[in-house]
């Protein structure tokens, strides 16, 4: 078992011709998981690694595919259409890679898919991996080995150095969840916790969080009153001065809130092992 | 991007948010002249990014011109928080009788915009909150629905603002969601909007900040960036798509991931060092890209040492080896450098680096511990 993606997965390409869509296709491919189309507008009836075709709308791909989920390769700009295209194609699961996409547009595709009742993973993450079987992003495959520890983090590169650092004691992840760093996403921490919570091949989690924003503070909630499962958790962004925005857009103490020194807090009151560096996680989780 | 009050009140006036007569200066004559046109009392206004103008002496009431352009003079040579000023606004004085708060912002928890309103405005409104939270009054608006009239009412009801003023309210609130929106703005606050002894409402002092992911559709507000006012290093980073803040330490970082590159200086503080700098170079950098961002980390002359962490996915290690190369070559640096490459074609980076004199580390502490090592002159 693992959460969101497996092997059964059909996932859809948004952007697939370009060249980050490309690329990630190919390492997605490679690793096993089943891509069975793309989709790029006036590029419909063209071939992707000669076994994947390309439609002109979201539509059309899940007619002839019966696509499940769908990663999107889209600039900016054009993400948030992008996002609304696969919610009214009926697609169950976005998972959004760009990043850089405006706050108002992400209010509002938010608000339109929480309508729709579709599964958001993003914006400005690095997607899914349930090692071993699939994965939709950019998470690099060999990082990480199949196992019970269920991870979920607000960065991409930091999430990659916690894999690896428990693949190196030989410790394995049942699903990597990156939920990205933008002030408005899809998939919140407590969200992913819950799904941990309820997963049998989950037994221990990691949470790796950032300054900014409230979703630590209310995981931490969650963690002390639904949580059965351990957590170890590591904070990002102890030197971070107040008011300037440490490049996720997400990362920035307002007012005082946010600060790495309040989420460590919270997190410790329930229950939480938070580690120094993250090297230090595989130790905790012993 | 933060605006100007100046430039935030052009906008409001766009809008058809009443303002104060009043034009900005740059000198003290020009100030004068303004004063002169406007006639009667003016208000020289210090414009520079940072609250507290009031406070520190940069914003003062003139009888006329001439004290206008003395005024002017004198807070024209002032520095308010580190920031000299370049700019003064010469407003027409109101005659306040009543003073308000009004905002639109971006709630991040309900992941929806909401406005703030409060009858104890003039002052700054983390105060208000501290001290008074019951005189704050938030509405909630639907983001796909946009602001409703019956919330403008309900909001100039809950402050108690006078049954006179509310039509006016609501055109001002109506404005200001059109500003928010059509400028991306994830901040429009008008602080303090002013009832005046001729019963006028008018927005004496606005703030604005705007989306840089937005900034893409607003080429016109792209242009109203001041410069001037952050780190030349700063504007420097923005060029190349590069998330560079200075900050006081000694170590220099260059890292791939805004995350990671926030980890990388808390494990400098931990083992007793001091970040010079956040340094994100961003997903799949190239060999220039990598070449600027390192001649911006060693044109910090704080700089006692550098550290490389670079945790391949879409970044190839080989390609920043060559950016790392190719900027050696140019800047020719006197300080140590630590580098760490895993990942993505780590191996052919670290074959790219083998001549390059580098400290080289395994883990994330490894390399930290050796970087602080070497600002401290204990490299070997």
């Amino acid at each position: 078992m693992s959460i969101l993606i497996n092997k059964n997965t059909r996932l859809l390409v948004q952007g697939i011709t370009g060249n980050e869509g490309l690329f990630h296709t190919t390492q997605m491919v490679n690793y096993g998981t089943n891509v069975v189309a793309g989709m790029t507008p006036g590029k419909g009836g063209e071939w992707v690694l000669d076994k994947i075709p390309v439609f002109d709308s979201v539509k059309l791909a899940v007619e002839a595919t019966g696509a499940n989920a769908t990663v999107i390769f889209v600039p900016a700009r054009g993400a948030p259409d992008a996002m609304y295209e696969a919610a009214d194609a009926g697609i169950p699961l976005i998972v959004c890679i760009t990043e850089g996409v405006a706050v108002q547009d992400m209010m509002r595709v938010r608000d339109y898919l929480d309508q729709k009742k579709v599964r958001l993973i993003g914006p400005n993450c690095p997607g899914l991996l349930t090692p071993g079987e699939s994965k939709v992003g950019i998470i690099p495959g060999d990082i990480a080995i199949p196992g019970n520890i269920g991870v979920v983090s607000r960065s991409g590169t930091l999430t990659y150095e916690v894999l690896y650092a428990l693949k190196l004691v030989g410790m394995g992840a049942s699903t990597c969840v990156g939920i990205g760093g933008d002030p408005i996403n899809g998939t919140n921490f407590v969200d992913v916790l819950e799904m941990f919570e309820h997963d049998p091949q989950t037994e221990k989690v990691v949470l790796i969080g950032e300054i900014g924003g409230t979703d630590e503070d209310k995981a931490a909630e969650f963690i002390s009153s639904k949580m059965t499962k351990p957590v170890v958790s590591f904070i990002a962004g102890q030197t971070a001065p107040p008011g300037k925005r440490m490049g996720h857009a997400g990362a920035i103490i307002e007012g005082g809130a946010g600060s790495a020194a309040d989420k460590v807090k919270a997190l410790q009151a329930a229950g939480v092992k938070v580690a120094k560096h993250p090297e230090e996680i595989p130790s905790l989780l012993k | 991007m933060k605006l100007h009050e100046y430039q935030s009140k052009q906008i409001f006036a766009k809008y058809g948010i009443p303002i104060p007569k009043g034009r900005v200066a740059a000198t003290a004559s020009e100030a004068k002249a303004i004063a002169e046109e406007l006639g009667g009392r003016v208000v020289i206004k210090s414009q520079v990014l940072v609250g507290g103008r009031g406070k520190a002496g940069g914003v003062k009431l003139a009888k006329d011109a001439d004290e206008a352009e003395q005024l002017a003079t004198q807070i024209l040579a002032m520095e308010i928080k580190g920031l000299p000023v370049r700019k003064v606004l010469v407003d027409e004085a109101a005659a306040i009788e009543t003073e308000i708060y009004f905002s639109i912002t971006n709630d991040r928890a309900a992941r929806k915009p909401v406005m703030i309103a409060s009858a104890a405005g003039g002052v700054e409104i983390e105060e208000v909150a501290a001290k008074t939270p019951e005189k704050i009054v938030k509405v909630h608006v639907d983001p796909l629905l946009g602001l409703r009239d019956y919330q403008a009412r309900d909001i100039a009801a809950s402050i108690d603002l006078p049954r006179d003023y509310w039509k006016d309210f609501n055109k001002i609130a109506a404005g200001l969601w059109k500003v928010y929106t059509e400028t991306d703005a994830t901040l429009a606050e008008i602080n303090p909007l002013v009832i005046t002894k001729d019963k006028r409402l008018i927005a004496l002092d606005g703030k604005m900040m705007i989306d840089d992911n937005a900034l893409f559709r607003h080429a016109d507000l792209a242009e109203m960036r001041d410069v001037d006012e952050e780190a030349a290093a700063e504007t420097e980073a923005r060029k190349y798509g590069l998330s560079y803040i200075k900050l006081d330490g000694n170590i220099g970082c260059m890292v791939n991931g805004a995350g990671l590159a926030m980890t990388s200086m808390d494990i400098v503080k931990l083992f007793g060092g001091e970040p010079a700098n956040f340094l994100d170079i961003g997903g799949g950098a190239g060999s220039d890209k990598v070449a600027a961002a390192m001649k911006i980390i060693l044109s910090d002359p704080n700089v006692k040492a550098v550290l490389f962490n670079i945790f391949g996915g879409i970044t190839r290690c080989d390609e920043v080896a060559r950016g790392i190369l190719v900027a050696m070559d140019e800047v020719k640096p006197k300080v140590p450098m630590v580098v760490r490459l895993v990942g993505t074609n780590a191996e052919e980076g670290r074959k790219l680096l083998a001549d390059a004199k580098m400290i080289t580390a395994e883990t994330l502490a490894d390399a930290a511990k050796k970087a602080v090592a070497a600002a401290k002159g204990k490299a070997k």
